[in-house]
């Protein structure tokens, strides 16, 4: 057992007494950054990334994961005692979670919260911990072709399984591959799409574009809203957290299925919202009483949390194996690895023992320490949701405009987290789905790259992309996942003819 | 417009008018993107692809996918969708214009500067709250930036004329 050994030194990375420190930090602050409006996993991730360039690597990404932990456990308190979701994978966690507050059950509903929250990662971190080294070894044998393919599928899944208009996901992200392509050419040297500006020449940092978008655009959105926070107030003691987990040991069958839908939309880019809301669904088409759910079952709570955990930390096994995040969170941490000069993909494995392995151990002991942490310091988390809007919306301001300022030291950013703010309130309000657009600019050079390089091997021609079976069968997975919503048009279309033809 | 049946008076913004300017305006980046990656050369050189030669495509792309929606909206225009509610959008104004004179603020006076005028005027205008908690909370919060950034991570921010005379 080759990963129990390695699992077992990563444990050692992992334990010692500072970064158990950082994680205790990354946790708070992530509870508080899903707890606040206009601030989540990723664009707080984003914000502290470069407090971090200073640190160790090992002890900036378990930091920085235990702040996507941290966010992940800090959705559900909103979502129950104020029926706000703090993130957009909590929404389902409002169905039931807010009635079962109402009628005096806040206890019940954020102890099973928490545990399924911590269900759900620990299942993924097995996952991952078993299946990340057999897939990395599997990807070293990739070639260029390979890799553009597994990047076509992440990319034509968006298309196939969002729920958006296909042509505005397509839109969005192209828009993010143009953003990631302006600036100077690694290749060639020369500029492109710069016209002259030389604040263009670095092109458009990533980071900038997630703070703007889903900052400043949560912000704005918020406001929309006119949030008046009126929540429920909640204390936990012990005898409920006993209670309740002996209940929820009954639902073992419900957290299975939950963690697979959630790891399975994890890997896949399908991220952790809509994994809670398939997750959600599944569990009241297969319960004895459906009528029920929405009036405060604790199942409704179940099973969004735990599918939605599993996949928010399922996100990171292809990003760690292949470079390829599943989520934008994973996608902002992959953008870390970069700045501190590791390269994401097979080779991390290699090259990198103690990094990937510390990440992973710290991922079975932050979630400990998460779980620990919010069943202990819910009320608190709940007197800082009182806070009016009038005080933390300019606050959050502040903060993004700090975190956009100190990513390059340029005020051209601040202006450009502006910009990036008022398109993502567009986009969120004309349904353009953001995350293919931050996974785009994020991936886009890296795309680029590999497909030059294999139109090189191949002297342009196309047919490189059907020169082996495995290449052949993962661009072809493409394909289909990029025609499917034509087929879903095609049978609409038809249906409404029979329709007419009927009437 | 014209018809001005009930649906049509409310008191909404209509999603026609963003919708169309949102596509058109991606239409407008899309030509851009392939006009510069002509410039640069969409073909192959002696050492391979040339620098626009993967753009090219994602322009394209971007091209025919906004065109579409652009044309969609277009063809649906009668349809009567709403974007946002009047007041609504009177609220997302009262935040996004403070927001970009604050931006603007930063360049002149510095980023802590910016910042308690930023709070404390929200925190009056918007809150209600009274002058002694007002000043707390926009003088106390960037003051808390000010040790965190300056101090104790070394990270400099952009500082203006009063900082400057404090001698920083």
């Amino acid at each position: 057992m080759d990963e129990l050994q390695n699992l077992f030194h990563g444990f050692a990375v992992a334990a010692t007494l500072p970064n158990l420190g950082f994680m205790l930090v990354g946790i708070t602050l992530g509870v508080l950054i899903g707890v606040l409006p206009g601030l989540g996993g990723a664009n707080g991730v984003a914000i502290l990334l470069p407090l971090t360039f200073s640190m160790n690597p090992t002890s900036a990404i378990i930091m920085l994961s235990c702040i996507y932990w941290g966010a992940l456990f800090g959705g559900a308190i909103t979502s129950i005692l104020f029926n706000i979701p703090g993130e957009p994978w909590s929404v389902a966690t409002t169905f039931d979670g807010y009635p079962m507050a109402q009628q005096g059950r806040a206890a019940q509903a954020l102890t099973a919260a928490f545990t399924s929250s911590f269900v759900g990662a620990i299942f993924a971190v097995i996952l991952i911990t078993f299946t990340a080294p057999l897939l990395a070894k599997f990807a070293l044998e990739f070639g260029p072709a390979e890799f553009f393919a597994v990047q076509l599928l992440t990319f034509c899944s968006f298309v196939g399984m969002s729920k958006e208009p296909p042509a505005k996901t397509i839109a969005a992200m192209m828009l993010g591959f143009a953003l990631a392509a302006v600036g100077m050419d690694t290749v060639t040297g020369q500029l492109r799409m710069t016209y002259g500006y030389t604040e263009l020449l670095k092109g458009f940092g990533f980071l900038i574009a997630v703070i703007g978008l889903f900052g400043i655009g949560e912000i704005l959105l918020t406001m929309e809203e006119g949030l008046a926070f009126k929540g429920k107030s909640a204390k936990i003691d012990f005898r409920v957290v006993w209670q309740t987990w002996g209940e929820l040991i009954r639902h073992w069958k419900l957290f299975l299925r939950s963690v697979v839908v959630g790891c399975w939309m994890g890997i896949t880019p399908g991220g952790a919202t809509p994994a809670s809301f398939m997750s959600y669904g599944m569990a009241r088409r297969m319960s004895k009483d459906p009528q029920s759910f929405g009036k405060g079952r604790i199942e409704g709570v179940v099973a969004p949390e735990t599918a939605a955990h599993a996949a928010g930390t399922s996100a990171l096994l292809p990003m760690l194996t292949l470079g390829i995040p599943g989520s934008p969170t994973a996608a902002v941490l992959l953008g870390g690895l970069l700045i501190w000069g590791l390269q994401p993909g097979p080779m991390l494995f290699v090259e990198q023992k103690d990094f990937v392995w510390g990440l992973i151990a710290s991922m079975y002991i932050g979630n400990i320490v998460g779980l620990i942490v919010v069943l202990t310091t819910v009320p608190w988390w709940a007197a800082i949701l009182r806070i009016p809007f009038s005080i933390i919306g300019p606050v959050i301001i502040v903060i993004c405009a700090i975190g956009a300022y100190t990513v390059n030291n340029s005020m051209f950013d601040v202006v450009m987290m502006l910009v990036f703010g008022v398109m993502g309130y567009l986009f969120k309000k004309l349904k353009y789905p953001l995350a293919p657009m931050v996974l785009a600019l994020v991936l886009g050079d890296m795309a680029e790259a590999s497909f030059r390089q294999a139109m090189l091997i191949s002297q342009g021609s196309m047919n490189i992309f059907w020169s082996n079976p495995l290449v052949a069968s993962i661009a072809g997975l493409a394909i289909a996942m990029l025609v499917w919503p034509l087929w879903g048009a095609a049978k609409n279309l038809a249906r409404q003819r029979e329709l007419r033809a009927g009437g | 417009m014209m018809s001005g049946s009930a649906e049509e008076k409310d008191d909404s913004v209509g999603v026609r008018w963003p919708e169309l300017g949102v596509a058109l305006l991606l239409v407008l980046l899309a030509g851009l993107v392939i006009k510069d990656s002509l410039r640069v050369g969409t073909g192959w050189a002696d050492d391979g692809p040339r620098a626009g030669y993967f753009p090219f495509y994602i322009g394209l792309a971007l091209l025919l996918s906004a065109g579409w929606v652009a044309l969609k909206q277009l063809l649906n225009w009668r349809a009567h969708e709403r974007f946002a509610e009047r007041a609504q959008m009177a609220s997302v104004w009262a935040i996004l214009w403070p927001m970009a004179i604050y931006v603007g603020l930063i360049f002149a006076v510095g980023i802590y500067v910016a910042s308690i005028l930023l709070i404390g005027y929200f925190m009056l205008r918007h809150g209600k709250h009274g002058v002694a908690l007002t000043a707390a909370v926009s003088l106390g919060v960037p003051l808390f930036f000010f040790l965190v950034f300056e101090r104790w991570f070394l990270v400099a921010l952009p500082k203006g004329p009063l900082e400057a005379w404090f001698g920083f």
